[in-house]
This record gives C-alpha cells, sequence and structure tokens, in this order.
C-alpha cells in the first residue's frame, strides 16, 4: 500500500529535518491526541466510499454534533442526555443523506453537499452566534481527553479510536454486513439480484459516518474545551484524501478502514512534520494535494504490478 | 406428482409506464425440460424472467410454483423457493473473492443476531471449494478475485453457485453474451449437465443453434406474446425463423 510507504518515508525525512524532534514524546503525543479526531471521520467516510457512496457533509456534522451538545449543557441538562442526543442528530443527518440518496436515486455527492451547507448553517443558528461556554466540570475528561498511558503518550480518545478501528474493520472484513456492503459498492446490479437490501445497506453506512464524524467532532470540544461553529472545515475533502491515499477506489467496492486509518496519520504526520520543519505552513495544502494525486497513481501501478506478478507465477 | 409442471404462468402481464412489454403469457415449464426462450431485442424475454425471479412484480396475472401460487417481492424470496437466476449482465461483483461472490446474501454465520453476524470464512472457503469442483470448473483459489476470470469461468461460478444452493429451477438470461467460442462451448456444456441432474431450465439466446443444441422444448416470443411452443422434435429453424 502506498500509503505505508509514504508514512515511512516521511517518518525519516521529517526526523532528520527536525532534528530529532518528530519522534520525541511530546510531539508523538501531539500527533496521537489529535489523530482519533480525524482518523474517526476518515473511516467513516471510507466505509461510505466502500458501499460506492459520498459524504461532503462531515465536516458540518463535525461541528453540529458537539454544539448541539453544548447548547444542552448550557441549558442544564446533564452530560449523558446531551452527548446521546448530539450523536442522534449526527445519526439523524445520516439518515437524511441516505434516504435521499437512495429515494430520489441522486448522486450522494449531491445531497451531502446540501448537507453540508444545511448542517453549518444549523450549527451557526442554534449556538445563536455566540459559542456557549463548555461547563468543564460536568464533562468527564477522563472519558475522553485525559492524557494515559506509559509516559502519557496518548489521549483516552486514542483507546475510543482504537476499539472503534477494530469494530469497523471487524464489521467490514467478518461479518455479512461488510460483505453486502462491498457487494452493494462493487457492483450495484449484481448485489441487488442477490437479494441484498441494498438501499438500506447504504442508508447504515452513511449513518455510521455520520456518527462518527459527530463523535470525532465531539472528542474535538472536549479536548479545545470550547465549541466552535467554525471546526471541521475543509475535513470532508481531508477525509476523502485520507480514504483515496489509503487504497479507497473512488468507484466503490474497493478499500480497507486501516488503509483509510493510515491516509488520516499522514495527513496528521505532514501537517505536524512541516511545522517542525519550520516550514511556512501554507505549503500542507500542497503536499496533501500531491501527495494524494501521487498516492492514488501508486496504488494503481502497484495492483497493475501484483496483477502480473500473479499471472507470471501461474505459469 | 413428478408430471406436475413446476412452474406454471397464467396470463402473465407487465406494464412499464406506457409500454407493455408482456401481453397475457401463459406457459408450462415441466420437471426435466430445458426450455429455449428465442425472440428477437424488445420482445420480452428479460421481463418475463425478471417476474420469475421476484426482480419485479407483475402487474396482472399469476405464478404457481410447485402448484402452490407464488408472490416474489425480491429476488431473496424466489431464490429461497428455488429458483436461481443468472443474468444477461453477470451477476458477480467482479471486486470480491470467489468464495465471498458464492455466498452473497446467504452467507453460513458462526453468530448472529437480527440477521446480523459473524461470517463462517472457513465454511466459505470449503464449499465454494467443492462447489467449483463440482461443475467442473478449475480454478486456482477461492480467494481469487472474479474479475480475474473470464467470461466463461465467471457464468460457471455463477452456475456452481445455482447447484450449491440446490435450485429447483435454473433460469439463464442470455449467458453466452460476450462470450468467446470456446468459452460458450464450456457454458453450453453446464446447461447439458443440468439436465443430466434433473434440473429445469430456462435458456435464453440469440443464438438458435445453441438453443437447439441443448434444449427440449421451444418457446418463441415477439411483441410480448409467445407465438411459438413445440418440442425440439416438432419444430425446426426455420419455422422459428418464420414466427420472429
Ligand atoms: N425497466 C424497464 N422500464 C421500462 N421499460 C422496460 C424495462 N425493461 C424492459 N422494458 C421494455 O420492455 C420491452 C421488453 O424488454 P425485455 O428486456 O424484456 O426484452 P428482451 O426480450 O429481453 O430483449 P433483449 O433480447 O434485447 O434482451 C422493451 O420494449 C423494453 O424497452
Ligand atoms: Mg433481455
Amino acid at each position: 500500500m502506498a500509503g505505508l510507504v509514504f508514512l515511512v518515508i516521511l517518518a525519516v525525512i521529517f526526523q532528520a529535518r527536525s532534528g530529532g524532534v518528530f519522534l520525541n514524546t511530546v510531539n508523538l503525543q501531539g500527533i496521537l491526541g489529535l489523530l482519533p479526531e480525524v482518523a474517526l471521520v476518515a473511516m467513516g467516510v471510507t466505509l461510505l466510499m466502500i458501499c460506492g457512496e459520498f459524504d461532503l457533509s462531515v465536516g458540518s456534522v463535525f461541528a453540529l454534533t458537539p454544539m448541539s451538545m453544548a447548547v444542552l449543557l448550557e441549558a442544564g441538562w446533564p452530560f449523558l442526555a446531551a452527548i446521546t442526543v448530539g450523536l442522534f442528530v449526527a445519526m439523524t443527518v445520516g439518515l437524511v443523506n441516505g434516504v435521499l440518496t437512495v429515494k430520489f436515486s441522486i448522486p450522494s455527492f449531491i445531497t451531502t453537499l446540501g448537507m453540508l451547507f444545511v448542517a453549518r448553517s444549523m450549527t451557526v443558528v442554534i449556538s445563536g452566534g455566540f459559542p456557549p461556554l463548555l461547563p468543564l466540570n460536568v464533562i468527564p475528561k477522563w472519558l475522553f481527553v485525559t492524557y494515559v498511558g506509559p509516559g502519557d503518550m496518548f489521549r483516552v480518545s486514542f483507546i475510543w479510536f482504537l476499539a472503534i478501528a477494530i469494530g469497523m474493520t471487524l464489521l467490514l472484513s467478518r461479518t455479512n454486513f461488510g460483505n453486502w456492503v462491498r457487494a452493494t459498492g462493487g457492483f450495484l446490479p449484481a448485489a441487488k439480484s442477490m437479494g441484498i437490501p441494498t438501499k438500506r445497506v447504504k442508508i447504515a453506512c452513511f449513518m455510521i459516518c455520520s456518527l462518527l464524524a459527530g463523535f470525532a467532532g465531539t472528542l474535538q470540544v472536549m479536548r479545545l474545551g470550547a465549541p466552535l461553529p467554525s471546526i471541521g472545515e475543509g475535513l470532508e475533502l481531508q477525509a476523502v484524501a485520507a480514504a483515496v491515499i489509503g487504497g479507497t477506489a473512488l468507484t466503490g467496492g474497493i478499500g480497507t478502514i486501516l488503509g483509510g486509518i493510515i491516509g488520516a496519520t499522514l495527513i496528521r504526520v505532514i501537517d505536524n512534520g512541516l511545522v517542525l520543519s519550520q516550514v511556512d505552513a501554507n505549503w500542507f495544502k500542497m503536499a496533501l494535494g500531491a501527495l494524494t494525486v501521487f498516492a492514488v497513481i501508486l496504488n494503481a501501478w502497484l495492483r497493475k504490478k501484483a496483477k502480473s506478478i500473479k499471472v507470471e507465477t501461474e505459469k | 406428482m413428478s408430471s406436475n409442471p413446476i412452474i406454471q404462468v397464467k396470463n402473465l402481464h407487465k406494464w412499464y409506464s406506457g409500454v407493455h412489454a408482456l401481453k397475457g403469457v401463459t406457459l408450462d415449464l415441466r420437471r426435466n425440460e430445458t426450455v429455449g426462450l428465442v425472440g428477437d431485442n424488445g420482445a420480452g424475454k428479460s421481463t418475463l424472467i425478471n417476474l420469475l425471479s421476484g426482480m419485479q412484480l407483475p402487474t396482472e396475472g399469476e405464478i404457481f410454483f410447485e402448484g402452490k401460487k407464488v408472490c416474489f417481492n425480491g429476488p431473496a424470496d424466489a431464490m429461497e423457493a428455488g429458483i436461481e437466476t443468472i443474468y444477461q449482465y453477470n451477476s458477480m461483483v467482479p471486486t470480491m473473492s470467489i468464495a465471498r461472490n458464492m455466498f452473497i446474501g446467504r452467507e453460513p454465520m458462526i453468530y448472529s443476531i437480527g440477521g446480523i453476524g459473524i461470517l463462517d470464512s472457513k465454511k466459505m472457503a470449503i464449499e465454494s471449494v467443492q462447489a467449483i469442483a463440482d461443475v467442473d470448473l478449475h480454478l486456482r483459489s477461492p480467494d481469487a478475485l472474479v474479475g480475474e476470470l473470464s467470461g466463461g469461468q465467471r457464468q460457471g461460478v455463477a452456475i456452481a453457485r445455482a447447484m450449491h444452493f440446490k435450485s429447483k429451477v435454473m433460469i439463464l438470461d442470455e449467458p453466452t453474451n460476450h462470450l468467446a467460442v470456446k468459452e460458450t462451448q464450456k457454458v453450453l456444456g453446464f446447461i447439458k449437465s443440468l439436465k443430466k441432474l434433473g434440473i429445469p431450465g430456462i435458456f435464453i439466446s440469440h443464438n438458435i443453434h445453441h438453443v437447439f443444441e441443448c434444449c427440449d422444448r421451444m418457446i418463441a416470443m415477439a411483441r410480448g406474446e409467445i407465438v411459438l411452443n413445440k418440442r425440439v422434435e416438432e419444430t425446426n429453424m426455420t419455422e422459428i425463423l418464420d414466427v420472429l
């Protein structure tokens, strides 16, 4: 996988350029602390892309979910109720995306582009223009953002991320639902003719994708301590980039959760590494863009290579 | 009992918003009979098959399976009853392995709740190897992607899948479409082997030679109606070409 190759190369380069700072504890702490937020979004987007659909609204859901939670907390709701409603809002957005897409047979690119604006607008509206203050005393920080592990290497959010990543990987590779997702995205007429409820499979993937984005946003807000209505802007494209760098095909059917995670890690590493190397931060998007295109080319080349090796060994 | 038709179709109509694609089709499919269905483009062959395989509901008319009236609300219903369909396009997912394709929608599971559960991958691998060997298809491994197989091999896997699930009726809608001569011969071989196994079938093709080669009965359709229905011994190519 091209993503993994890049990851190793970049780690070596940044380690050298930053004079050994890149791989030291404090910096890894920084990377691992932020990683879950992008990676959770990337995982959901990867799953949905394997199913043959897109979600451009994840960045907005990333902001809307914690904002809903924060508004309720400010109104005096208990934490558990507020976060539940927040995540419920995220799932509802996914449900609407999915139902509109499959019922009217329109491209999800359009449905979720619309939702990108709608959900962002709702975020600003419910915040009333002034982001509410998070009542920090009611948030169980130990459950989400406190540092843990040897040398305080990562935050609790990283454990959430690991657990969800393992769950998602198993869901896709070891369950019949995963089989249906791949079949639906791989070749829709075949999936339909084999009796798979492709519409429901797609809607479920939309909902999982939204839920993960909402949870990721909630993690970020708890880390920052304040719900800004602008968080997650541009995240949808980063997530697509992560999925694609990790080997997910835009045409559906092909990809892995692990690939999406590697793609997300790569994006975090570039961001962080450029800062450490004291490169102008504006180079980040350039690097991301170049990497995305290059990774896809490399992935395609590797796949072709693998095929020709297989054919040769067959004789 | 065994002389009863396995499928009976009575006065079947299908409208597609303005297009009258089937105009009162009545036919019996006998056990131990392979039927060849021929007709021009747009004659309504695929439409008839779609109704039998549960892909669509008839506008009017009845379908009886093993003497009982049935109403298939989806392909899963028809498959459950024992009607397996191999479609004009390929009903395989090219980006998935042979073993995965064999069990799409009917995955064996170790453990499940509410229809969703953990796949029994071992069983899938073993049974797909067995099923493929049963139709005399020689493939490297059940983990190979279907996209890497030739067109004829893909249809072979589709047929192996249908056999594995003990289909009672096999419907093949232009399974030899886009296939080269050699591959076509393989698929015709599969169809002939169905007869040996006593599985009745409906075989659709534009190549009348192929149909004559492996069928017991000829049914010709034109403009949504059946225009000829005879045993192969009682008819010949010119008669069929005449009615079409
Ligand atoms: N889903 C559909 N919606 C609208 N019209 C349809 C649909 N499917 C088929 N038709 C129409 O119904 C008629 C019969 O089509 P059908 O596909 O059954 O023909 P066919 O005999 O299978 O032809 P071919 O040999 O080209 O496969 C045609 O006029 C076709 O345009
Ligand atoms: Mg047809």
